[in-house]
């Protein structure tokens, strides 16, 4: 063995070759399909960002930022807006904004249905957990090489790079959410004549919520990490101003993207975990919030005491 | 009670969990238990050779130690899980051999259950949460409320309709369970451990009501409890479990007076008898003379007792109602009179006790008067005496 030099040699590069060179030769027109359809949904996101005035959008974020997390986070809002306009990246912001939200969107619809079948079926979970393991460990610039094979260069290679890679936290905790719904709460909706599927709706879906919305929120944030990453393979939006700052060596502007990208992730992270509670009441709308605030609300919840 | 006919009636019934239940049911069969079959296969026997019949409108109470079995089997009834060997009948029909849509009919309209850990929605609102049911069976939504509220007004809840369960406490939860299982005006009600979470105030309360509701409309009712004095409580008979087999059923007096084993007998150890029997239960008609007021007169009632050398004797008219209780100096001094009415005869203060008064209290009446208790049911006849002689009785059967 020793004499022999060690020259033993498996040829991984070359069976991956092969394999893509079938995937290219048979699978286009599914390739295809795949980039016409996203291409679709981020184009329609963006556009309809792109639709409202900067103003207008900026204002409704604050209000939506005001009326899930409160009046403080709200001046935060206003503060982040201010900041995103000064530092003259609104446009890349919005971009990015849009990247983030269609990629969720299809990580989400994919993601969420794996769930629920891990948690229905126990086979299903044993064959997805190690490749959600895998998924996880592997590093996010990973999922660009072969993103960028199938779909070349661009927005939506990044987006099939970034929902691959943050689908992983809704699928698990989905699954986690829906077998950690009591059995006593499973056994009421069977024993007053659930079928399968209002069991899920009625029943599991309802009390996995907050879970599942936990999912929901990193989700989104890892989105967000991996499409500033995309921006490698040509995404655009903030990442491209971080990367261009690199490549130019200039601090302030891969700063400026940077602060961009942080400001971002903290209002999408305080807004989607505002929705991770189980409400009880269906909370009082933004109306009913600014009445009160006025102190004009008459109908202040009050508990009556039993008997 | 005993002619009514049986609503369920269980056949046989096993429940083996676990890796090997085919070699478990053989080793059962060679009379093995259950604890050298967990020993031998890994598999735990749940419920065996359950047999036995729950009448139409009776409490029923399955009692047992943690781990004896009753769950298993209450939820066998409606195949929360499936039997291992044996069968159920509802109402003659069998409830093992049903398809899954018959299943699902059969839970919607003919059996509800109630949860230890109440098992509410917490996004449903406490209507929303009793029409649970009735939602499910696909009812439309304005009558699935107005019958969720007419389950609500049932258990005193009416007022917090609209309230979200976690705005209730443990008690108030709990009847929300029931109304969710009273909506569905199912026959019949399987009741986990119902009331073993509450506070005992709370608990006592929510028996009370069961019973109450019980006599205003009576359902088959399943009641798992781990308690003794909750079985007594509500209980019309009970069935006492140990190791996955019933071991005893009777109503609660049998089950006092005669336990079948150590186990059964460990039970009531401490338990206040007095709150196990009532009035009627050891009322004896046989210790007075029964004057039928029609057919007799005073003067010949008073000869009657001055004959077989008695000193009280009890009236009825022609229904057997109780009218009063005389003795013989009462009967002698309305003789003297010239009308001789009865009622002239009557010894005043003997109050009847109905028969479901308590012992305990029957025991404070029998301590504060000279005469024995007369004892009357629910429609005013006349069901025996309780006297102190029979009352220390019965007090020392029991301890
Ligand atoms: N799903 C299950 N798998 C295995 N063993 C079980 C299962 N459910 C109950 N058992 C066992 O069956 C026996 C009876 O349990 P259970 O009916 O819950 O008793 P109880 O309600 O009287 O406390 C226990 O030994 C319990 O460990
Ligand atoms: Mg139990």
């Amino acid at each position: 063995m020793a004499e022999s030099g060690m020259n033993f040699d498996i040829p991984i590069g070359d069976w991956v070759e092969t394999g893509v060179d079938w995937i290219q030769n048979n699978l286009t027109p599914l390739l295809d399909a795949i980039a016409d359809g996203l291409d679709l949904i981020i184009s329609a996101f963006e556009d309809l960002l792109l639709f409202f005035p900067p103003l207008l959008l900026a204002a409704l974020i604050v209000l939506l930022a005001t009326w899930r997390v409160g009046w403080r986070f709200g001046l935060f809002a206003v503060g982040a807006m201010v900041l995103l306009f000064g530092m003259g990246i609104w446009e890349e912001t919005v971009v990015t904004l849009a990247l983030v939200i269609a990629s969720s969107l299809v990580a989400l619809a994919i993601g969420i249905p794996i769930g629920i079948a891990m948690a229905r079926n126990d086979k299903v979970e044993m064959i997805a957990r190690p490749i959600l393991d895998l998924m996880q460990t592997m590093p996010p610039f990973v999922y660009l090489i072969p993103a960028a094979i199938f779909f070349g260069l661009g927005k939506v290679p990044g987006a099939i790079a970034t929902l691959i890679f943050a689908m992983p936290p809704a699928v698990r905790l989905t699954n986690l959410g829906i077998r950690q719904v009591s059995t006593e709460h499973v056994e009421a909706g069977k024993a007053f004549g659930c079928t399968s599927s209002q069991l899920l709706f009625k029943v599991q879906l309802p009390l996995a919520m907050p879970s599942i919305m936990a999912g929901i929120n990193q989700t989104i944030m890892l989105a967000l990490s991996m499409v500033v990453i995309a921006s490698m393979i040509g995404a655009g939006g903030l990442g491209n101003t971080v990367l261009t700052g690199i490549q130019r060596l200039n601090v302030g502007l891969g700063f400026e993207g940077g602060l961009g990208v942080v400001l971002l992730a903290i209002l999408l992270d305080r807004i989607t975990q505002s929705y991770g509670h189980i409400r009880t009441r269906s909370g009082p709308g933004l109306v009913e919030r600014l009445r009160s605030w006025a102190g004009r609300n008459p109908d202040t919840q009050t508990l009556r005491s039993p008997n | 009670m005993s002619d009514t006919p049986d609503k369920l009636v269980i056949e046989d019934l096993y429940k083996i969990f676990g890796p090997a239940p085919d070699e478990a049911m053989t080793l059962l069969d060679q009379g093995l238990d259950k604890t050298e079959i967990f020993r031998r296969t890994r598999t735990t026997v749940g419920v065996q050779k359950a047999n036995f019949s729950i009448r139409e409108g009776e409490v029923f109470v399955v009692m047992g130690l943690s781990g004896s079995g009753k769950s298993t089997l209450v939820r066998m009834i409606n195949r929360l899980i499936e039997p291992t060997r044996g069968r159920i009948f509802l109402d003659g029909v069998d409830i093992t051999a049903m398809s899954k849509d018959e299943l699902i009919a059969m839970r919607r309209h003919q059996m509800s259950m109630v949860f230890q850990s109440f098992a509410l929605l917490p996004h449903k609102t406490v209507a929303e949460n009793a029409a649970f049911g009735l939602d499910v069976a696909g009812v439309d939504g304005q009558q699935q409320r107005e019958q969720a509220i007419t389950a609500l007004a049932t258990v005193g809840l009416e007022p917090y309709a609209d309230s979200y369960p976690d705005e209730l406490s443990g008690g108030m939860r709990q009847r929300v369970g029931l109304a969710r299982a009273l909506a569905t005006e199912a026959p019949i009600l399987l009741m986990d451990e119902a009331f073993s979470a509450l506070d005992p105030l709370i608990r006592t309360e929510m028996q009370d009501e069961l019973v109450s509701l019980q006599d205003k409309k009576p359902h088959t009712i399943v009641f798992i409890s781990h308690d003794l004095d909750e079985a007594i409580r509500i209980g019309d008979r009970i069935a006492i479990m140990e190791g996955g087999s019933v071991v005893q059923i009777g109503t609660p007096e049998e089950i006092v007076t005669c336990p079948a084993n150590d186990y059964v007998r460990s039970f009531f150890y401490g338990v206040d008898v007095s709150k196990v029997f009532n009035a009627g239960d050891i009322a004896s008609n046989r210790a007075l003379i029964v004057f039928e007021r029609t057919g007799v007169n005073v003067r010949a009632a008073l000869a009657q007792l001055q004959d077989r050398g008695r000193a009280l004797g009890v009236v009825t008219d022609r229904e057997n109602r109780y009218r009063g209780m005389v003795s013989v100096n009462t009967l002698a001094a309305a003789a003297k009179g010239d009308g001789a009415h009865w009622d002239q005869a009557f010894i005043p203060d003997v109050e009847p006790a109905p028969a479901q008064m308590d012992l305990s209290e029957v025991l404070s009446r029998v301590a504060t008067t000279e005469y024995p208790i007369p004892v009357v049911d629910d429609q005013g006849k006349y069901r025996g005496i309780i006297d102190k002689t029979i009352l220390l009785q019965t007090l020392d059967k029991t301890t």
